[in-house]
């Protein structure tokens, strides 16, 4: 990527690379579930494309919090069912939650998340609710359907 | 022209994600308690990071380095809520819960009473 090939530079490259998988296998996290072919890549895609514009409204509500003179002190925990059928589907709605400002995804459980909140707006259920059903469809119908 | 177009964009991403990074700051030292101080963080991962990543590739052009600033972006969007929940859950799990709630699903299930205090 650097545009530079000289031996020390790729060699260096290979070793990290042989590193992390070894690290990965010992780990043994490579049995579960397979990440591709769970998830529609064009889906995925344009379902980014409508988180960023989410981060970008959480974001300026939780500025307008901090900037405020008093600041509200109303925080809370949260129950958030998940409608996700896939582990990568999951992974991908948790981490839309914890990257939006004011929701935190603090554990997750069989079929539900705790999400803390940090205010009443951060804890509407049914804009998590959208972003919940965002996830599930870009999962892939005929995995998500079937064995999984 | 059209360079000087670029150059205001850009200038324009990199002060605003420069303006969400002293927000961010200032709200980790503003907000009450460990809880809602982690969303003040959240704000420098999204905003502050994004946008000054945003303005540099607006710099950058079509080039390798923007290819490189696409691959920065999508690691930090990865990896910047894993760690948020990283921290959120070793705090949960060692029982410390935010202070002033309003609402608590977990009050049934919560660790145990001493841990709470």
């Amino acid at each position: 990527m650097s545009g530079i090939y000289k031996p020390l530079i790729i060699g260096l490259g290979v070793v990290s690379v042989v590193l992390c998988i070894w690290i990965v296998h010992k780990l043994r996290i490579l049995e579960a579930q397979p990440v591709f072919g769970s998830i529609e890549p064009f889906s995925l895609i344009a379902y980014l494309f409508w988180l960023t514009k989410e981060i970008g409204k959480a974001d300026w509500a939780v500025t307008k919090v901090i900037l405020s003179p008093d600041i509200p002190d109303d925080q809370r925990l949260i129950a958030v069912p998940t409608r996700q059928k896939t582990d990568f589907g999951r992974m991908i709605f948790a981490n839309s939650i914890t990257i939006t400002p004011g929701t935190i995804t603090v554990e997750t459980e069989e079929d539900r998340f705790i999400v803390h909140a940090l205010n009443k707006a951060a804890a509407d259920q049914e804009s998590l609710g959208d972003m919940n059903d965002r996830v599930a469809a870009t999962e892939w119908k005929a995995r998500a359907g079937g064995e999984l | 022209m059209q360079s000087f177009v670029v150059d205001i964009l850009s200038w324009a991403c990199m002060l605003s994600g420069g303006f969400f990074l002293l927000v961010g700051a200032l709200g980790t030292i503003r907000l009450p308690d460990f809880w809602s101080r982690l969303h003040a963080v959240s704000i420098i991962d999204s905003a502050g990071a994004g946008l000054i990543l945003l303005g540099l590739m607006l710099q950058a052009g079509l080039t390798l380095i923007m290819v490189k600033l696409v691959i920065i972006v999508i690691f930090l969007m990865i990896t910047g809520p894993t760690a948020s929940h990283a921290v959120a859950n070793a705090a949960f799990v060692s029982g410390s819960r935010p202070r002033n709630m309003v609402e608590d699903v977990t009050e049934e299930t919560s660790v145990s009473p001493e841990a709470k205090a």
